[in-house]
């Protein structure tokens, strides 16, 4: 299904951005609201609600005893999927995942990764046989812009809440004890941070529509200590080197305050 | 815009014998309803009942790509029952599977028979169930919700469609079955009414059942479905008013 913009609202909301403004009074630098709840489901051993704006996504996190992949056998595994369901939006259709949701799950999953958010080597339970593999899962509920920072942050915050049952080799056999959960082990924090280019200028979080009407697209991964982890840039149209740049340093700010929505541990 | 209904009768059932979970025979597990949860879905739905907390959105009617599908002079309603992956214990492969593919079938011609598709020839009304927690009966708890999403969504409909479930477990004849009595239980029966007239438009039955338990079950599950009934009522009244 193809979605088309009326001229109007597209010259409305460009005139708009002209005179540093947006449809819904935000400043270029602002969020729209942001709610996280953690522990959202009881038979997931992690699990968030995030909210930004009218945009919902629920994240679910399920430890499962694997092999660790061959060239690798000392970690565990992280894996991230995500499913843009067809309740979320009109245009999303049911079947196997689109190109825009392989997408998400794989910029997601490399801003986990790269930032080395969990200590994966301590989910190792004998090496080069058994590992944990959590299984992250991105069920989008209601689509209203920005899922990539939606989707990194309830990422995030599942894998906080996450607790995996202790294991252990006794012989040969492996002994899981659901009695005694343990939090998953977290090392670094890690959030994502996506702008817009609408009539030359770059602002943060965009809206369904701004998203629809939006030239160039980039999303900047960034851990707490400001280093980057992930970037991707999307849109028909490309983006200037300064531009770039300029996105990275409004994130080293954004992403301070946006952190403060974790739960704080 | 968001309501909150909780279950009143929560106290006590008509029976002193309790179940494991403390419930009497004949008494549902507490569940609430909210109407219009959702942005861009036309209608929308969120219930809990007991452990399962089920999300319904309603698109349409709108038009209908698929043409081998289009009926000349009605609406098709197509429905998708999906489980989150990590709604289960041990996690879900996204995707259809032959239960969901069924429960989909089952959902829709439970539905249909409510809603005035001869208003709309030629096109579509979809109906998403989201499962995002099971814990038995979750096929009752999507067409409960979806009943409520319809309504959101200003679709015509002669009656609200309800469906609850009973069974036996335990020797005894049961309503609204928990996960654990469903895994351990001896039969499952769930009933979807159009409670006006009393119509059936749904009815499954899974396990040993002899007809005098059967009938007991029916009925259960009747009384049940009427319980749930006036909660659906009253999330669309909280949401829309008188």
């Amino acid at each position: 299904m193809v979605t088309i913009i009326p001229d109007i609202i597209k010259e409305s909301l460009t005139n708009l951005i002209k005179n540093g403004e947006r449809s819904d009074n935000r400043k270029f630098d602002e969020y729209r609201e942001i709610s996280l709840e953690t522990g959202v489901i009881d038979k997931a051993e992690g699990s968030a609600r995030v909210k930004i704006g009218k945009t919902q996504i629920m994240v679910g996190a399920k430890p499962q005893i694997g092999e660790p992949f061959s060239d690798t056998p000392n970690v565990g595994v992280l894996m991230t999927n995500s499913e843009l369901i067809p309740m979320a939006a009109p245009d999303f259709e049911p079947g196997p995942p689109d190109e825009r949701s392989v997408e998400l799950a794989r910029v997601t999953d490399r801003c986990m990764r790269e930032a080395g958010v969990v200590d994966l080597e301590k989910l190792v339970i004998k090496e080069g046989e058994k590992v944990w593999m959590i299984f992250l899962d991105l069920h989008i509920i209601d689509y209203d812009g920005n899922l990539m920072d939606a989707a990194v942050l309830g990422s995030m915050a599942a894998l906080m809440d996450t607790k995996i049952p202790e294991a252990r080799m006794e012989g040969d056999e492996l002994v899981i004890d659901r009695e005694k959960m343990i939090p998953l082990p977290i090392k670094e924090k890690a959030l994502m941070c996506t702008f817009v280019k609408i009539n030359g200028e770059l602002i943060v979080d965009p809206s369904l529509e701004e998203e629809q009407i939006m030239s160039a697209r980039i999303s900047i991964g960034m851990r707490s200590d400001s280093s980057i982890c992930a970037m991707q840039k999307g849109g028909m149209h490309p983006l200037t080197k300064d531009e770039i740049i300029k996105a990275v340093s409004r994130t080293t700010e954004i992403t301070k305050t946006l952190m403060e929505h974790l739960p704080q541990k | 815009m968001i309501t909150i209904i909780i279950n009143k009768n929560l106290n006590k059932g008509s029976q002193s014998n309790e179940r494991d979970d403390g419930r009497a025979f004949d008494e549902l597990r507490p569940f609430k309803i909210e109407a219009g949860v959702l942005e861009r879905a036309d209608g929308s739905a969120y219930l809990e009942i007991g452990g399962n907390k089920v999300m319904v959105a309603v698109y349409g009617p709108r038009e209908l790509h698929v043409r081998r599908l289009m009926q000349p002079n009605r609406a098709v309603l197509r429905c998708r029952y999906n489980m989150a992956p990590f709604s289960v214990d041990d996690r879900k492969r996204p995707g259809p599977d032959r239960r969901s593919v069924e429960i989909s079938k089952i959902t829709s011609e439970a539905l249909m028979p409510a809603v005035f598709l001869e208003k709309f020839p030629r096109s579509t009304i979809d109906v998403f169930i989201e499962i995002l927690e099971a814990e038995g009966g979750t096929r009752c708890a999507g067409i409960t919700a979806a009943s409520v999403a319809l309504a959101d969504a200003g679709i015509p409909m002669r009656d609200l469609v309800v469906s609850c479930a009973a069974g036996k477990a335990n020797g005894e004849v049961i309503l609204d079955l928990s996960e654990a009595e469903d895994k351990d239980g001896e039969a499952d029966v769930p009933v979807a009414i159009m409670p006006r007239t009393g119509e059936i438009t749904l009815l499954q039955s899974d396990g040993h059942l002899t007809s005098e338990e059967f009938e007991k079950s029916l009925n259960l599950a009747i009384e049940g479905c009427k319980k749930l009934s006036e909660a659906q009522k009253e999330a669309i009244i909280k949401r829309y008013g008188d």
